[in-house]
């Protein structure tokens, strides 16, 4: 696993670190590995981290059954500050690692126009192994759609 | 000398001492020094004018009334951050969760919450989605086979359904066999190839658990038991929920 891929693409990405993962189980220590992991598939130079982050990160906004709850108003409302610190980042993409999270920053991308991608951690990994086909890049944007691509040929 | 504030009525909060006698320490309820450190850092504060120490002084104001008809407590994701950053380590989290268990009935609950909740006692497979036990499999299987012919260095790659003594039981989330089953294919893969044993299994898989967001204490207990009881039956080592 290396970050050979972005080396000249330079492609910036931020993380959201999952309440659940982070302050509410594991602790700092995982929000460790989890720049450890990420630095090592998209380069040390290309991770920008949001501020505040780790245990004191925010949530997304996408936990709790917000997602489910039938209030979206309240639920952007809430998911704006996420919004502003990915924005300020400045970065193309943010991985989320929990499927709330993921459904909620997707959202708020579309919902206040940040432009920016929404991806699970094992697409990159994936991506970075050379291993991701055409059919397991759903959340890549145009400019990784087309990027060392597995078994091109297989593409639905 | 000044008089104290008298509050009218014959409220006591008796609701706040309900939900201190049922968490350790009280959760801190009656320490708050009124900081505001709380709502300074909570995406929910504003939100129908509501913010977590406010939440907490109508507690502690006995404002029973007005703290549980509100959608408020629907608001907080009950992510604790609040408490992460109290000085006295206050548990609003736990406070809004008896709220939601205490507060309207079943009925008025947001519906797409009941909905899922209900689902997933429907089946073993715990799925808020309503996806079966057959249903699953299916996917996967198919899915798997799909991927070895189409990347023959996968060929040998596996996604095995109930392998007994599985040193992994990976749960995964209902939205992925339901709607996007390829994006179940990346974690295969990395699974593959680092050699992890690991299994699905029928009974207990999905992830999720809105019974849990409810704040249905009886439902979400049997839920979590339910997945308990599958990685035993299975003799697992190791439960991984991706949630
Ligand atoms: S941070 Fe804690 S002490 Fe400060 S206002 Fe909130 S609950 Fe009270
Ligand atoms: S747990 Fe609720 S009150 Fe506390 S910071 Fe999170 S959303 Fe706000």
């Amino acid at each position: 696993m290396n970050s050979d891929w972005n080396k000249d693409r330079k492609i910036k990405f931020t993380v959201q670190d999952p309440c659940q993962l982070v302050r509410k189980t594991f602790g700092d220590p995982v929000a460790e590995d989890l720049r450890f992991v990420v630095r090592s598939v998209v380069g040390e130079e290309n991770f920008i981290d949001m501020t505040p982050n780790r245990s004191n990160n925010y949530c997304c906004g996408g936990g709790g059954g917000f997602l489910q709850s039938g209030m979206p108003d309240a639920r952007r409302y809430y998911g704006r500050l996420k919004d502003e610190q990915i924005k300020k980042t400045g970065a193309a993409y943010c991985i989320t690692p929990c499927h709330n999270c993921h459904a909620q920053v997707h959202d708020l991308s579309e919902h206040y126009e940040g432009g920016y991608h929404t991806l699970h951690l094992w697409t990159l990994i994936c991506l970075s192994l050379g291993i991701l086909g055409p059919n397991e890049r759903e959340y890549l944007g145009p400019d990784l759609k087309d990027v060392d691509v597995f078994h091109p040929e297989s593409a639905m | 000398m000044a008089e104290a504030i008298k509050l009218g009525g014959k409220k006591q909060g008796i609701f706040k001492d309900k939900v201190m006698a049922l968490l350790p320490e009280g959760g801190n309820l009656n320490l708050c020094l009124t900081c505001g450190m709380c709502s300074s850092g909570c995406p929910a504060t504003g939100l129908e004018g509501m913010d977590p120490r406010k939440l907490l002084r109508m507690a502690a104001l006995g404002m029973d009334e007005e703290i549980l008809s509100s959608d408020w407590a629907w608001m907080c994701t009950m992510c604790q951050r609040c408490i992460y950053v109290c000085p006295m380590k206050i548990d609003i989290p736990q406070l809004v969760f008896n709220i939601r268990n205490q507060g309207k009935p079943r009925e008025e609950r947001p519906k797409g919450i009941v909905g899922s909740c209900d689902m997933a006692l429907r089946s073993d497979t715990c799925s808020a989605m309503g996806a079966t036990e057959e249903d699953f499999q299916f996917v996967v299987e198919d899915v798997l086979e799909e991927y070895q012919e189409a990347q023959p260095e996968f060929k040998d790659m596996q996604a095995p359904v109930n392998k007994e003594g599985a040193e992994f039981f990976l749960n995964q989330n209902s939205r992925e066999p339901v709607t996007e089953p390829d994006e179940m294919v990346p974690l295969w893969k990395i699974l593959h190839t680092v050699g992890a044993d690991w299994t699905y299994g029928t009974k207990g898989w999905a992830a999720e658990n809105y019974c849990m967001f409810m704040a249905d204490n009886e439902n979400w207990e049997h839920i979590v038991r339910t997945k308990a009881k599958a990685v035993d039956d299975l003799k697992c080592r190791v439960w991984l929920n991706t949630e």
